[in-house]
């Protein structure tokens, strides 16, 4: 242990002092000013990074082996069987996590105080900002599996408070709820796992469960059931199939709210669980399958839906929910750390892309604001077009998020993504590959048409309008530079190797390993991440540029050509178009198969069960009482002769009884 | 000579006596009476217990007993002047404010 250096303590402040931050704010926060209040927020999320940072240095200095450590600060549960603490476990995975969710959540917190500074809630926004990056940081840090759910579920409600944050409007009040419902399904798949895990291993501790899996074989029956019932929370938390619905409709929420939390870190968490049940999932090859096709799945449907959408936020959703996609493929062939490589460069550039649509947004919201239009609708890229000229900063950074995203080198997203469609194809699941091939197109397709369609051709608004643009502040346009600048370079922290001519190594695999090489101890194939043939490597690294390059082609032609070229593609497959406009009717299939049956059984249980059982019970017993009242009356006459002759019989009655036993 | 189970007849008769004046008679005179009648019927079987048992505690209680009769005569009697004043008459049965006020009855 290093002298002076108080990890305990350290690792204490990354989730406190957020929490303290939201206490604040949400007490004195309306006093301190939009600024005042955006600064404290920022601060205290600031704080929390740099103890990250001076973790990671003086992490570097401990040997691999030590790089795992426990610290318990007090019980929280005491009862029978079960012992729960409050300890936290800092290892690369968690501090991985800690780094980079404390990282870019400062950067959107210092974007928030210009982009949420005009709203007369402010104080409430940063409060509940900082109480998400506390739960979110719990949940990373936790020490066991019920602190991680506490921060799960805490997550879970920040995500909800700040979807339906102008709760006002009813749409957006609506999309809250419909987070928070679908995600409870998936935390109830959560909550079975956890109870199965400790009913048969009698722990909820990370260690003491990975001990107590070591006797298990591998495809045994428990650990499988273990494993997807952990996934059906997963899938909930980071928007897979069936569950991503609510992903989209989460953009209701203010844009840097959807870039932290629907974006670049909340919506991992999946992922983390994931990684830290690795033993588990990895005994359940089952179960890693499912992860892997489900992944795939995800990748290339949300992909399709992504193609057409008008609105510049709901395209970003929808490759949210593919990007994340791409990392449970990652997680299901079994290469962890190659899923959250995916999910590190993800939270630079997904974080990136929609803090640059929010300064259109709110470029946009301002035009309007000037002229007095508040019927157009400031998200809408065909309203937009041209803003290059208009918005040079957000141009040139968002442009970068896009190259990252649709996985040119030597931008961050080609590694990650690269690495994962290797490793798909190298284990052999090469349909799984060819999904995720697709789902590149797709994506390098949609993000070049909503790049042109924003930024490129000529405003799509009265001519009057184009000059009321400006560039947003500073405090808006540094967290894209910064984040820019990581989306540029994330990617070399991971290089493979048959790109690595300085022998750099795979930074950010080595920093990960001891946490999985504990796997690989149990026999787990897997575990480790393994290496083909390079050359093959390098020639599908080839194909998939080549795929994305078709994407940008096919963009630029129906989006930058010929006006009318995309319009007339749309008219040429009506059915395929309409179907992909309306998200393939999910919604509506949900509509008519869960909820319509549900609305119903309560409608049924209102009506029959309340309104007849339920009430005639307690509506029969008052009847019952007037009934009686009325009959009973009679017998009370007021006559003094009728109560002395009751009073003479029942007496007359009692001595008969009396001395006649 | 009679006997104890005579006194107790005797008093069972002039007990039923009183009891069925009260129950069926409508003056409040008359009620009155034979409330004294049972009383005097309970006062007897003092009376004769106690000499049977030889004790002269039934005689003595006997006494108590109509000295509160004496007093229960006087409140009664006023009683039935304020029931004389309220409803111009001594008829009980025209007394039936138990059942609520009168407008109200059934």
């Amino acid at each position: 242990m290093n002298d002076g250096f108080n990890f305990a303590l350290a690792v204490a402040l990354i989730p406190l002092l957020p929490l303290g931050g939201a206490l604040l704010n949400g007490l004195i926060g309306r006093r301190l000013g939009a600024k005042g209040s955006g600064a404290l927020a920022t601060l205290a999320i600031l704080g929390s990074f740099l103890s990250a940072v001076a973790i990671f240095l003086q992490f570097q200095q401990l040997p691999e082996e030590a790089r795992r450590l426990s610290f318990t600060y007090a019980t929280w549960i005491h009862s029978g069987g079960l012992s729960v603490d409050w300890s936290l476990l800092l290892d690369p995975l968690s501090l991985m996590y800690s780094l980079f969710i404390s990282g870019v959540a400062t950067l959107i917190h210092l974007y928030s105080i210009g982009y949420m500074g005009q709203d007369p809630s402010f104080a409430r926004y940063f409060a509940y900002l900082n109480l998400f990056c506390f739960s979110m940081l719990t949940l990373v840090l936790g020490g066991n599996y019920l602190v991680m759910f506490l921060g799960w579920e805490g997550v879970g409600l920040c995500s909800y408070l700040l979807i339906g944050f102008w709760f006002t409007d009813p749409a957006k009040a609506s999309a809250g709820k419909k987070a928070f419902v679908v995600n409870r399904i998936g935390d109830f798949g959560f909550l079975l796992g956890l109870f199965l895990l400790f009913t048969h291993l009698g722990s909820l501790d990370y260690l003491a469960l990975e001990q107590g899996l070591a006797g298990f074989p591998v495809g045994h029956w428990l650990p499988t059931a273990a494993a997807l019932l952990l996934f059906l929370g997963a899938m909930g938390k980071s928007a897979q199939i069936p569950l991503y619905v609510w992903l989209p409709d989460a953009m209701a929420g203010p844009t840097p709210v959807s870039a932290l939390i629907h974006a670049a870190t909340m919506v991992t968490a999946g992922l983390y669980m994931i990684a830290r049940s690795h033993v588990l999932f990895s005994l359940a090859p089952a179960a890693l399958l499912t992860v892997a096709v489900v992944g795939a799945a995800t990748a290339l449907f949300a992909a399709t839906i992504g193609l057409v959408q008008n609105d510049i936020k709901k395209v970003l959703a929808y490759s949210t929910v593919s990007q994340l996609g791409y990392m449970f493929l990652a997680m299901g062939v079994g290469a962890y750390g190659v899923g959250l490589f995916h999910v590190l460069t993800h939270a630079f550039f997904k974080a990136l892309l929609f803090l640059g649509a929010g300064a259109v947004i709110h470029a946009m919201h301002h035009v309007y604001h000037h002229v007095h239009d508040h019927q157009r609708d400031p998200q809408d890229m065909r309203n937009m077009g041209g803003l290059k000229a208009k918005l040079p900063i957000t141009y040139w950074t968002f442009w970068v998020g896009t190259v990252a995203i649709a996985g040119f080198p030597p931008f961050s997203g080609f590694f990650s993504k690269d690495e994962i469609l290797w490793q798909a194809f190298h284990t052999g699941h090469w349909p799984l590959w060819l999904m995720g091939l697709a789902a590149a197109g797709l994506t390098s397709f949609y993000m070049f048409r909503l790049l042109f369609l924003t930024f490129h051709g000529r405003y799509r608004g009265p001519e009057a309008e184009a000059k009321h643009f400006h560039e947003n502040p500073w405090v808006m346009t540094l967290p894209l530079v910064v984040l820019a600048v990581l989306s540029a370079v994330a990617g070399f922290w991971g290089l493979p190797h048959y790109l690595d001519f300085a022998h750099l190594g795979n930074r950010f695999q080595e920093f990960l390993a001891p946490v999985f090489h504990r796997g690989s101890d149990l026999a787990l194939r897997h575990a480790a991440v393994s290496h083909g043939s390079a050359a093959l490597e390098a020639l599908l690294a080839l194909v998939s540029v080549a795929v994305a390059a078709l994407g940008l082609l096919e963009a630029r032609r129906l989006y930058l050509g010929k006006p009318g070229l995309a319009e007339a593609r749309a008219k040429a497959h009506p059915v395929l178009h309409r179907r992909l406009m309306n998200k393939w009717f999910v919604d509506e299939l949900y509509e008519s198969l869960v909820v319509k049956p549900v609305a119903g059984i309560c409608e049924f249980c209102y009506k029959q069960v309340d309104g007849l059982v339920v009430e005639g019970m307690v509506n029969g017993t008052g009847r019952l009482c007037g009934w009686a009242g009325s009959g009973l009356r009679h017998l009370q006459t007021g006559r003094l002769a009728h109560y002395l002759t009751a009073m003479a019989l029942g007496l007359a009655l009692l001595l008969v009884l009396v001395f006649t036993r | 000579m009679p006997g104890p189970s005579h006194y107790l007849l005797l008093s069972v008769l002039l007990f039923g006596l009183g009891l069925t004046g009260v129950l069926v008679r409508r003056n409040a005179l008359v009620v009155l009476m034979c409330i004294e009648m049972m009383l005097g019927a309970s006062n007897l079987l003092l009376v004769a217990f106690g000499q049977q048992a030889g004790l002269p505690g039934g005689q003595a209680f006997a006494f108590f007993s109509m000295t509160v009769a004496a007093a229960e005569v006087a409140v009664g009697l006023a009683v039935v002047v304020l029931l004389y004043r309220w409803s111009g008459g001594t008829d009980i049965g025209e007394v039936r404010l138990f059942a609520g006020p009168r407008e109200e009855r059934p």
